[in-house]
């Protein structure tokens, strides 16, 4: 069983009580109660699942796994493939990942090896400020600021690299360059405080073993305190990417909203948070609207999956972190 | 190399400043008394505020809180003080996964559930989506709490007769109450932000919305729809509604957490 579930419940015996008439009741009638919310919780998530799975049953059957892989998004001809917006997501995802994790893992260590903690400590207070931030103000700030820089830093880049496709094609200010940089934004923060967590659960036994032995600062980061968080850093790296996957508002407002794959970072893309966004009141047809919650059911496993893999690596810190280091 | 990290801590902290500073200024020169005061004008008129927004997303977070909050409290409440064994296990769980789901996905859910009994879009289906968004960080909290609480409090209830629910209600809540009342108003101000589970809820509204089954404005859904308009003066007052909106949500995380912070000095 789950450590926590046995380890949190209270370790104080109740007594049942030789109570008469009506007092009799009084206990097991809280419990019931308090169990019947926590049962709904249970309850609601299944529903979730289940509705997800009934609403798309029109376009399963229609288009069986070939949804998975077709490119196609046409309702007017009544044909849709997810591949666009998988592509999307995962493709503005990635890039953001790879702008956010080197920032995000370098200004963690900076705040939990580094700085002193009477500055560290609102330092990070102001940095776990930014994960409180509405998606749809850094949206904001990403459409009348962001888009307007791009399309400007595009021309010179394109004129020296424009032969590789990677940079290739009209640049709109909008695409999926910009999507991932806003999302990098966004996940920044909440890389480093996770981060920054499981770098001061490190023992400190660890570090002065490693200063004894010889070891500089930086080399007592690098080659112990890293490897020993490695799995909780993951962990968080893995939560930041579920965290990114669902975020919808910040992306429709600067992806461009055009559902084909293109090699270049410039182009305008999709991905599936977005085309529920922008098309799900505006889906003409039974079969559409099925289309788009089997997108909204894609979303769901995808985001599933990976948050399943985040808590199993930062419980493998939690349990054994010996083991997980090694 | 540790030049590096605080290159990197210093660029996170650049956007920080500029992010809060540039939608400060923007927010600000376009703020106004008849931002809070006035409905939106007819759609290419200059003027107008969003003060169907501003009640709206007040009716949004009444509904979502009278959701959220049992479900979330008394979840918690089960928890930490029953929470023995395998089913517990599978409510924490079923609490991650939902905390996971994007919140687009729970306005499909609320649409297919809700929206297409009712035949229309509802203040009281974006509530309700708004709700179950609140419930695994009110669920986390509460429970989190309420284990904080030590046993030798439960143990003198005991001693002094009184039934199990009665040292949990009259004994371990109240003890827990500050960080609980904490855990719950960060969820509340977490929803508050939220745009996609009210895109196909709650919908939008440029009038003002009566009770609770009509479709209603919210802040974040005005900002998102005048954001991506193309009307110069639509884009100044969705700068307005962000700074409001941010100074809102900010607000609350930065008082819950002083008032957490307080009450747990003063504890020891």
């Amino acid at each position: 069983m789950n450590r926590a579930a046995v380890a949190g419940a209270p370790r104080v015996v109740f007594p049942r009580l030789a109570l008469r008439g009506r007092r009799r009741f009084a206990d097991p009638t809280f419990r019931l109660l308090t169990l019947a919310f926590a049962v709904s919780v249970v309850v609601i998530t299944l529903l979730i699942a289940a509705i997800l799975f009934r609403q798309s049953a029109l376009a399963r059957a229609r288009f069986g796994w070939s949804f998975l892989w077709t490119s196609t998004w046409d309702p007017v001809a009544l044909r849709f493939g997810a591949l666009p917006f998988v592509y999307g997501t995962l493709a503005s995802t990635a890039i953001a990942l790879a702008i956010a994790v080197p920032l995000g893992l370098g200004a963690a260590i900076c705040l939990a090896e580094l700085l002193p903690r009477g500055l560290a400590d609102p330092l990070t207070f102001m940095i776990e400020l930014l994960v409180a931030v509405p998606s749809v103000v850094y949206g904001l700030v990403g459409v009348f600021v962001l888009v307007p820089i791009m399309r400007d830093v595009a021309a010179p880049i394109q004129a020296a690299l424009g032969f590789i496709p990677l940079f290739g094609g009209p640049a709109y200010g909008v695409g999926l360059l910009t999507a991932a940089i806003v999302l990098a934004v966004m996940i920044v923060p909440f890389i480093i405080a996770v981060s920054r967590e499981v770098l001061l659960a490190v023992p400190q036994t660890q570090r002065d073993a490693a200063l004894a032995l010889g070891a500089t600062r930086w080399e007592t980061v690098r080659d112990v305190v890293l490897p020993y968080a490695r799995s909780g850093i993951l962990g968080s790296i893995f939560l930041a990417l579920a965290r990114a996957l669902g975020e919808t508002m910040a992306v429709t407002m600067v992806i461009g909203n055009r559902p084909e794959i293109s090699a270049s970072l410039f182009a305008p893309a999709y991905t599936m948070a977005a085309v529920l966004a922008n098309e799900f009141t505006e889906a003409t047809d039974d079969v559409y609207l099925a289309a788009l919650v089997e997108v909204g059911l894609l979303l769901f496993v995808i985001t599933l999956l990976v948050n399943g893999i985040a808590r199993l690596l930062i419980a493998s810190v939690r349990s054994s972190p010996a083991r997980a280091a090694a | 190399m540790f030049a590096a990290t605080v290159g990197a801590t210093g660029v996170t902290l650049g956007v920080l400043v500029f992010l809060l500073g540039y939608i400060a200024w923007q927010g600000a020169s376009s703020l106004s008394w008849s931002f809070f005061t006035h409905l939106p004008a007819p759609v290419g008129e200059p003027g107008g505020g969003m003060a169907n927004a501003i009640v709206g997303s007040g009716k949004l977070l009444l509904t979502a809180a009278l959701v959220g909050v049992p479900i979330g409290f008394l979840g918690g409440v089960y928890l930490a003080e029953y929470g023995r064994g395998g089913f517990a296990w599978w409510v924490r769980y079923a609490a991650d996964v939902l905390n996971g789901v994007p919140s687009i996905v729970i306005g499909i859910t609320i649409y297919a559930l809700v929206v297409r009994r009712m035949g229309h879009f509802s203040t009281l289906a974006g509530g309700i989506a708004l709700g179950l968004m609140m419930i695994p960080v009110s669920l986390r909290a509460s429970e989190e709490f309420l284990l904080l609480v030590p046993d030798s409090l439960r143990e003198a209830a005991l001693a002094l007769g009184a039934p199990r629910w009665a040292t949990i209600v009259r004994v371990v809540i109240p003890a827990a109450a500050r960080g609980i009342a904490t855990g719950l108003l960060l969820s509340l101000a977490r929803v508050a932000g939220e745009t996609a589970p009210l895109l196909f809820t709650a919908l939008n509204n440029r009038f003002w919305s009566e009770g609770w089954s009509q479709p209603t404005a919210s802040l974040p859904v005005m900002i998102f729809t005048y954001a991506i308009a193309p009307y110069e003066d639509w884009h100044r007052q969705a700068w307005a509604a962000g700074l409001v909106l941010l100074m809102l949500v900010l607000g609350t995380n930065v008082l819950a957490r002083l008032w957490l912070r307080g009450g747990a000095a003063r504890a020891s």
